[in-house]
C-alpha cells in the first residue's frame, strides 16, 4: 500500500479532471458528490497506508515513491516523487479527513450557484496541492503545493468575483503571500547553493551531521520563516486572512483555518534539524513572533461583530500558538494542536456558515441571538467547539493547548503569561460570539422587518449533508485530545508516533520544573479558561458590566489600514517608477535593438533587385575580389 | 621558332579555358535572352572542364577526368530544368528577357 501513495494526490487531482471537462454536464449537485468521492477515496488511501506503516518498526517508516523525474539540469536533480513517513502521514489523514468533510458540506452550502461545479473543481485542485504539499518528497515539490495552495486560495477568495471586496480580497492574500513565497524561493536557492541538493531527506541528514554551517543553516529557517509568516498569517504578513473571509464558507474553513495555513507550521516542522543547526536565537524569533501574533489577533477578535472575522482572527492567534510551539522545541505539541484546531475551527467555521445559510446571508452577530431554538444542531456542535478552543477539558483544544504552554514555560515563562493572557482572551471572545449568536434576544425578527421585500427571514437549520460534517467534527472536537495525553508515555500516542520526524530536536523537558508539575500547569489553565468565559458571560450574558470595545480594537489596531496607506501612497509611486523604468529603459532597449535591426534589412534588402544579371554581375565582381585578395595578399603581408 | 610555336603546350589550352570563360561571363552579363545566357553557362562549364582536364594530363592525375563526367552530368540535369522553365515561361509571355523577370525582389 505505501508503494500507493501517490495515488493520494492524484485521485483528488483526478476529480479535478472530470469536474474540468464533465463539470456542467453533471450540474448540481452531481459535481460536488464526484469531487466528495474523490477526496474520500484519497482519504481511503491515506487510511491503508497509516495502517500498514503502524506495523512497521519506527526506524523503517519512511518511504518514497518517485513518479518520474522532473528536473535534471547538471547538478540539479530533482524527482517528482513523495514521501511517506509519520509526519507527512499525520498531515494527509487529517487534510484528506477534514477536506471530505468539508467537501460533503459544500454540496448543501453551494447548492444552487451558478458556478457550481467550479467551486468543486477548485476545491479537489486545492486537495490536490495540499497533499502535493505535504507529500513532497523535496522542497520543490512542496514549493509546487505551495504555490498551488496559494493559487487555489486566490480562486476561491475571489470565488463571488462580481463583488468588489472579494475581488479585492483575493488580489490583497495573493500579493501578500508572495512576499513569503519569495522568501521559501530564496530558501530553496541557498540549500542548492550551499548543499547541492533539495531533499529534505539530505538537507536534514546534512543539518544533523553538522555539515551545514550555522549560518546557512540561520538564513534558510529564517528564509523559511518568512515564507512561513506568510502563508500561515503571521506578524506582520497576517493581513490576508481576515479579508479571505469574502471567500465561501467552506473555503474559509478547508483553507484559510484548517489546512493552508498550517503549511507554514508544517514546513517548520519538517525543517527542524535546520532550525536546530542555526543560532540559538533563531527558534526565539521565532516563539516570539508566534507569541505577539497570538496576543495580538486575540485582542481584535474581542471586538470583531462579523461571525467570521472572529473566527478569523482567532485563527491567526492560534497559528501564533503553533508558531510559539515550534520556536519552544515543542514540534510534536505544535503538531498536536494543528491537528486539534483543525478539528475544532473547521467545526466553528462550518457552525458559522450554517448560521450564515440559516440567516440567509447576514454575518452580523448583532443581528442573530437565541439561535439555538430554531437551530438546534448547529447550536450544540458550534458549543461543543467554543469549549474546544476556549480550553475547557476534556476537549481536544484543552488538551493540545496546555502540552504547548508546558514547553513555553520550561523554555521562557514570558512567552508563557502572553501564551497565558491569550487563553484567557481566547475564551473570553469566543463566549462573547456564542452568546450574541446562539443566546440572548432573537434580534432577527427587527432586521426582517427592514427588509421585508425579502419575504420570509426565518432562520432554519440546515440540510443533513451540512449538519452530518458538523457531528462527526465536533465529535472529533470532544475525543480528538486522546491521541497525546499528559499521563504518561502509554497516552503520548502522537509523540512517539512523530518520534522519527522531530525526535532530534525537541526540547528535553522531562528534567524542568514544569514538567515535574505539569498537573498544576493544567490546574492553571483550566482556570484561565473558566475566568474568560466567566468574565464573557458577566459582560454579555448578563450585562452587569458595559462591554468595552475600543475602536482601535475593532480596526485591528489600524495596522491594515497604515499598510493599506503605505502601499496605496508611497508604495503605489514606487511601483509605478519601477514600471516606468521597466516599459521606458528595460523595453527600449530590447525594442530598440529590435529596430535597429528592422531599419537595416530595410535598407539591405533593397540589393535583392531581381535582376539576374545584377546578381551575376556581383557574383562575378565577388569571384574578382576574391582572386584579387589570394593574388594580392603575399605582396601585401 | 615555327616548330616551338605549332607544338601547343598546357598553358595554351589553359589560356583558351580562360579566354572562354571570359566570354561565357561577358555573355551571361550582357546579353538578355534568357536562352543565350544559358549558352553562355555552357561556355563557362565547358571552360573549366578543359581547364580539368589539361591539368590532369599534366599532374597525371585521373581524378581530374573524373571530375568533368560529374560536371557534364550536371550541367545536363541543369539544362533540362533550365530549359524546361524557359519553355514555360514562353508560354505564358509572348517576348521574354532576363530583365522581364524581376518579380522576386527584396
Amino acid at each position: 500500500m505505501l508503494d500507493l501513495i501517490w495515488l493520494i494526490p492524484v485521485l483528488p487531482l483526478a476529480g479535478a479532471g472530470i469536474n474540468l471537462i464533465l463539470g456542467r454536464k453533471l450540474g448540481d449537485p452531481r459535481a460536488g458528490w464526484v469531487a466528495t468521492l474523490a477526496t474520500a477515496s484519497s482519504f481511503l488511501v491515506t487510511v491503508l497506508a497509516y495502517f500498514e506503516m503502524l506495523g512497521l518498526p519506527a526506524e523503517e517508516r519512511s518511504h518514497v515513491v518517485k513518479m518520474f523525474s522532473w528536473i535534471r539540469v547538471g547538478s540539479l536533480q530533482v524527482d517528482l516523487a513523495v514521501l511517506a513517513d509519520p509526519l507527512s502521514i499525520v498531515m494527509a489523514l487529517f487534510v484528506t479527513g477534514i477536506s471530505t468533510l468539508i467537501h460533503l458540506y459544500a454540496i448543501g452550502y453551494m447548492h444552487g450557484d451558478a458556478k457550481f461545479s467550479k467551486f468543486f473543481l477548485y476545491l479537489n485542485l486545492f486537495v490536490f496541492s495540499m497533499l502535493m504539499l505535504v507529500l513532497g518528497e523535496n522542497l520543490l515539490v512542496t514549493f509546487l503545493g505551495w504555490e498551488g495552495v496559494g493559487a487555489c486560495s486566490y480562486f476561491l477568495i475571489s470565488f463571488w468575483q462580481t463583488r468588489n471586496s472579494a475581488a479585492v480580497a483575493g488580489k490583497k492574500a495573493f500579493v501578500t503571500n508572495r512576499i513569503g513565497d519569495f522568501g521559501v524561493m530564496a530558501a530553496m536557492f541557498l540549500a542548492f547553493n550551499s548543499l547541492g541538493t533539495l531533499s529534505y531527506h539530505a538537507i536534514n541528514e546534512s543539518a544533523h551531521s553538522g555539515e551545514l554551517a550555522a549560518v546557512t543553516a540561520t538564513a534558510i529557517g529564517l528564509l523559511l520563516f518568512v515564507g512561513a509568516c506568510g502563508k500561515s498569517a503571521q506578524l506582520p504578513l497576517y493581513l490576508w486572512l481576515p479579508d479571505a473571509m469574502e471567500g465561501p464558507t467552506p473555503v474559509s474553513a478547508l483553507i484559510h483555518a484548517a489546512t493552508m495555513v498550517t503549511s507554514g507550521v508544517f514546513l517548520m516542522t519538517r525543517m527542524n534539524p535546520v532550525l536546530h543547526a542555526s543560532y540559538d536565537w533563531v527558534p526565539t524569533v521565532i516563539a516570539v513572533v508566534g507569541a505577539a501574533t497570538a496576543l495580538y489577533a486575540a485582542t481584535i477578535a474581542v471586538a470583531q461583530n462579523d461571525i467570521k472575522k472572529v473566527l478569523a482572527y482567532s485563527t491567526v492567534s492560534q497559528l501564533g500558538y503553533m508558531f510559539l510551539a515550534v520556536g519552544s522545541g515543542a514540534y510534536v505539541a505544535a503538531i498536536f494542536h494543528m491537528v486539534t484546531h483543525a478539528f475544532f475551527k473547521a467545526l466553528l467555521f462550518l457552525g458559522s456558515g450554517s448560521v450564515i445559510h440559516g440567516m440567509h446571508h447576514e454575518q452580523d452577530m448583532r443581528r442573530m441571538g437565541a439561535l439555538r431554538k430554531v437551530m438546534p444542531v448547529t447550536a450544540f456542535t458550534f458549543i461543543i467547539g467554543w469549549l474546544a478552543i476556549a480550553g475547557v477539558p476534556p476537549f481536544a483544544g484543552f488538551w493540545s493547548k496546555d502540552e504547548i504552554l508546558l514547553y513555553v514555560y520550561a523554555n521562557n515563562r514570558g512567552l508563557y503569561v502572553v501564551g497565558l493572557i491569550t487563553g484567557l482572551l481566547t475564551a473570553f471572545y469566543m463566549t462573547r460570539q456564542v452568546i450574541m449568536v446562539f443566546y440572548g434576544k432573537a434580534k432577527w425578527n427587527d432586521h426582517s422587518a427592514e427588509h421585508g421585500s425579502h419575504g420570509d427571514l426565518t432562520p432554519h437549520e440546515s440540510s443533513w449533508v451540512m449538519l452530518t460534517p458538523l457531528v462527526v467534527l465536533s465529535g472529533l472536537s470532544i475525543v480528538g485530545g486522546a491521541m497525546q495525553l499528559p499521563f504518561g508515555k502509554d497516552f503520548n500516542f502522537l509523540e512517539r508516533w512523530l518520534a522519527p520526524v522531530v525526535e532530534e530536536s525537541e526540547a528535553h523537558i522531562h528534567e524542568t520544573w514544569a514538567y515535574q508539575n505539569k498537573y498544576l500547569l493544567l490546574a492553571v489553565a483550566i482556570v484561565v479558561a473558566i475566568v474568560g468565559i466567566a468574565a464573557s458571560i458577566v459582560v454579555y450574558a448578563k450585562s452587569w458590566v458595559k462591554p468595552i470595545e475600543p475602536k482601535v480594537l475593532e480596526q485591528a489596531w489600524y495596522y491594515d489600514n497604515a499598510a493599506s496607506r503605505l502601499i496605496a501612497g508611497p508604495g503605489a509611486k514606487t511601483f509605478n517608477l519601477i514600471a516606468w523604468i521597466d516599459a521606458t529603459i528595460v523595453d527600449g532597449i530590447v525594442n530598440g535593438v529590435g529596430k535597429l535591426i528592422r531599419n537595416i534589412a530595410t535598407s539591405l534588402r533593397r540589393v535583392q533587385s531581381g535582376f539576374v544579371r545584377a546578381y551575376a554581375l556581383l557574383i562575378s565582381l565577388g569571384a574578382v575580389v576574391i582572386l584579387a585578395w589570394f593574388f594580392l595578399r603575399g605582396a601585401l603581408l | 621558332m615555327i616548330g616551338f610555336a605549332l607544338a601547343p603546350t598546357a598553358s595554351w589550352y589553359l589560356v583558351l579555358s580562360a579566354v572562354l570563360f571570359g566570354i561565357g561571363t561577358f555573355g551571361v552579363l550582357i546579353r538578355r535572352n534568357p536562352l543565350v545566357m544559358f549558352m553562355c553557362i555552357e561556355l563557362m562549364l565547358n571552360a573549366v572542364n578543359l581547364s580539368f582536364v589539361t591539368l590532369a594530363r599534366q599532374l597525371n592525375d585521373i581524378n581530374g577526368q573524373t571530375i568533368v563526367f560529374f560536371v557534364m552530368v550536371v550541367a545536363a540535369a541543369e539544362v533540362v530544368v533550365g530549359l524546361g522553365i524557359i519553355v514555360a515561361i514562353m508560354r505564358n509571355r509572348s517576348s521574354v528577357t532576363a530583365d522581364d523577370l524581376a518579380e522576386l525582389k527584396g
